[in-house]
């Protein structure tokens, strides 16, 4: 048990009906002063989790421990955990400034401590005039701000954030990812984040858990997570990718050769999570890594036909028929001299061995 | 400007006057004519609604209202008795002119049977004026000038100045003296506003007791109401709908059943007494008096209008995020303190709704304190029905339900001031 942990995950499962796991022998450590981000699809058991850290859901079997110390029997107001949920929960009969001395006044913090306090929050979210409003007189971002501003008042250590920007729009979302990233860096407070977004992770977290179905399938930071998936889900659920299927023919150390379906010919690939020769594979090959005319000697080149272009302002998508799959989407970016091609075209393709990545099946 | 359908006048002091269309109509003109339809439609549906409450809602009460100050019957009956006493200064017994005058109403009264209305009218200020007025009808015939012996001999009493006096108060179209009989005020025999004699003081001991009583069982309906919906509105929803059917049967069985069921269960011989006997808790000698008396009315009361506070607390509490309690624990608050800080407020505009509605409820309330009230139980709503049914005194009972329904809208003008009426949530 180290103290660089401030919480710790040990074999933790849980069920609700006793039938189906939701969470899967969980094991998962958060650095003190962390960005830590629960990514995952809806029902992959990522707010379980942190609904179980937050104490409100009690855990099957195992244990958490925060701050080194067990906290399977500590009901959630002793936790001392700050938490901002996915709908605000600010309080409607109350104004912002009392929303905010709300977690001051429990604690019997003095008057004039928590006045001083509620304005620094507040002024820290950029929302110092609105203390005399209600939370229905601001907007989703205003609210937002203040749920945040509310979470950090009390100064806990850790804070549990349950897809805070969910009902934002897309403009506003991005600032607020920001800002709360921001925060953080400021206040050096640990973060754990649930969101389904992943380019919310992306932008935020110094590490990433990607959950489906109860487990995590990689904890990474994100460029690793991004650059060097470890399975067929991660690679499909972190951007965009084009996944081809076939069967591995050849393992030579750090390369090998899987045939592809449909007769979509033999592609030279690196090797990750293969089960070994004779084995489904699922190769996963992301379109900003795939080059239109390659060079002489890369690794794989193959003739392509274009099906569809669309224009997309920094970069044109590129949608292609190739080895047998005509799903398979190229990204060219609108630079100086870039490749032009026209629909219905026969282009070369061709992509390394590093960035081709065989996965499990 | 690139807009091809609206072009802005600008006044002469540069100011936007006013949008028009493209053909020069005026936007709003225009507008209205395009939503006429659309309102004329809304309207059509309305209508049979409309129309139902008008003429079983708003005629009605109006009809009611009139009728607690009119008193047409006097001046109808009795035209020249009281153009005559319109000169009278009210000092002493009139003379030959206003006997003659009553005489000849009388004599006319009887023969077209009206005077029986002015004489029953007359007897709910002073009894015993129906008789005398009845009795001198009886021999109309008979009287012939001079008038005042004739009628003096008839029945002494019309020499009695305060009978004119009282002829002459009542001889306006309009009488205030049903409201002063609803507030247990009278005419002095010199016309001043008095007390009602001790023992004929009433109604405002039941008007007070009315609103206590109606306080009492909205206080123990929130009470005992606030738990049910709570546990509706939580529970999943398998046993949430079995406990709102449990909620629901009562309110779908007849008013009547459940009243007589209370008489079963509360009476001397009832089942609770039996049980508590049985238990040991009084001797059989001691035996409970529960019901023909107030705690009858407070108990059949309060379990009758108990889904009336359930379900507008129900409708407001299923719509408060359970995020909101867990908010406040993961902020700090032991679970009372969220609850009572954090929930309770929030269901407010529930128990306002509630509240009121128990409340206006129960004080018109009449079958259930009728049965189960007893004499100290009764409300009044009953002496409504009373006088409505019994007595035949309706100017009496019209006014004692104006005031009534003036105190409703006088409550409801207050919540409305200290709540907003707009927070109230009915389901």
């Amino acid at each position: 048990m180290s103290q660089d942990n401030i919480v710790e995950f040990n074999h933790v499962q849980k069920s609700y009906d006793g039938e189906t796991l939701v969470v899967k022998d969980l094991n998962l450590h958060v650095a003190r002063g962390e960005f830590l981000t629960l990514l995952g699809p809806s029902g992959s058991g990522k707010t379980t989790v942190l609904m179980m850290l937050a104490g409100f859901e009690v855990p099957t079997h195992g244990e958490i421990l925060l701050n080194g110390t067990p906290i399977n029997a500590v009901p959630p107001h002793k936790r001392g955990i700050g938490m901002v949920f996915q709908n605000y929960a600010l309080f409607p009969h109350m104004t912002v400034a009392e929303n905010l001395r709300f977690p001051l006044d429990v604690r019997k913090i003095s008057r004039a401590d928590a006045e001083k306090k509620v304005q620094r929050a507040l002024d820290m979210v950029r929302l110092g005039q609105f203390g005399n409003r209600r939370p229905g007189q601001l907007s989703g971002g205003q609210q937002q701000r203040v749920a945040v501003a509310r979470a950090l008042v009390f100064d806990p250590d850790l804070v549990l954030m349950d897809e805070p920007l969910g009902a934002l729009d897309k403009n506003l979302r991005e600032e607020m990812q920001l800002e709360i990233k921001h925060i953080h860096e400021q206040l050096g407070v640990s973060v754990v984040y649930v969101t389904h977004d992943q380019s919310e992770a992306l932008t935020m977290s110094n590490r990433i858990a990607v959950f489906d179905d109860g487990v995590i399938q990689q904890l990474a930071a994100p460029d690793m997570l991004y650059e060097e998936p470890d399975n067929a889900f991660v690679a499909y659920f972190i951007g965009e990718n084009n996944r081809l299927h076939g069967i591995v023919k050849q393992v030579n150390g750090k390369s090998c050769e899987v045939e592809l379906e449909n007769n979509g010919g033999t592609v030279k690939a690196l090797p990750v999570n293969v089960a070994g020769e004779g084995q489904r594979t699922t190769l996963s090959l992301r379109p900003e890594r795939v080059e239109v005319n390659p060079t002489n000697g890369i690794d794989n080149s193959f003739d392509a036909r274009v099906e569809e272009l669309i224009y997309l302002g920094d970069h044109i998508r590129t949608r292609v028929r190739v080895c047998g799959n005509d799903e398979f989407v190229i990204k060219i970016p609108n630079a100086h001299g870039h490749a032009r091609i026209n629909r219905g075209d026969t282009v070369k393709v061709g992509w390394a061995l590093q960035d081709c990545r065989a996965l499990d099946a | 400007m690139a807009q091809a359908d609206i072009t802005q006048d600008t006044g002469a002091d540069g100011r936007l006057d006013k949008l028009t269309t493209a053909d020069g109509t005026p936007l709003k003109v225009s507008i209205r004519r395009a939503m006429r339809r659309n309102k004329l439609i809304a309207f059509g549906l309305t209508a049979p609604l409309l129309f139902f409450i008008v003429f079983s809602f708003l005629m009605p009460i109006f009809d009611m209202a009139s009728r607690s100050v009119e008193n047409h019957q006097i001046p109808e009956a009795m035209p020249r008795t009281v153009a005559v006493l319109e000169g009278w200064n009210g000092q002493e017994v009139p003379g030959e002119a206003a006997f003659e005058a009553l005489a000849l109403d009388i004599q006319e009264g009887q023969r077209t049977r009206t005077i029986g209305r002015a004489a029953t009218r007359l007897n709910y200020q002073e009894a015993g004026m129906r008789s005398l007025i009845m009795g001198s009808a009886r021999r109309a015939d008979q009287l012939e000038p001079p008038y005042k012996q004739a009628l003096l001999e008839v029945d002494d009493d019309w020499g009695d100045l305060d009978v004119w006096r009282l002829i002459k108060r009542e001889s306006g179209y309009y009488t205030a003296s049903y409201y002063l009989n609803a507030i247990d005020l009278t005419y002095s025999d010199t016309g001043e506003i008095v007390a009602q004699p001790e023992y004929r003081q009433i109604y405002v001991m039941l008007f007070v007791r009315t609103l206590w009583m109606s306080a009492l069982i909205t206080g123990l309906a929130l009470l005992l109401g606030f738990p049910v919906a709570h546990l509706l509105a939580t529970l999943p929803a398998r046993h949430a709908n079995l406990l709102m059917i449990l909620v629901l049967l009562p309110f779908w069985t007849s008013l009547l059943v459940r009243t007589t069921t209370w008489i079963v269960v509360l009476q001397t011989e009832g089942v609770l007494n039996d049980m508590m006997v049985w238990l040991g808790v009084i001797s059989d000698d001691g035996r409970l008096q529960m019901i023909y008396n107030q705690i009858g009315t407070i108990v059949a009361m309060t379990q009758i209008l108990l889904p009336f506070m359930i379900l507008p607390l129900y409708s407001v509490m299923k719509g408060i995020s359970p995020s909101y309690m867990r908010a406040a624990k993961s902020l700090g608050a032991r679970p009372p303190v969220a609850f009572w800080r954090v929930y309770v407020p929030q269901t407010i505009p529930g128990m306002g709704a509630g509240g009121i509605l128990v409340f206006i409820l129960a004080i018109g309330y009449y079958i259930t304190p009728a049965l189960v009230g007893g004499q100290s139980g009764q409300l009044i709503s009953n002496y409504i029905a009373y006088h409505m049914q019994q007595s035949l005194n309706w100017g009496l009972a019209a006014a004692i339900g104006t005031i009534l329904l003036a105190g409703v809208l006088l409550l409801y003008a207050t919540y409305n001031r200290i709540v907003g009426i707009d927070n109230m949530k009915l389901g």
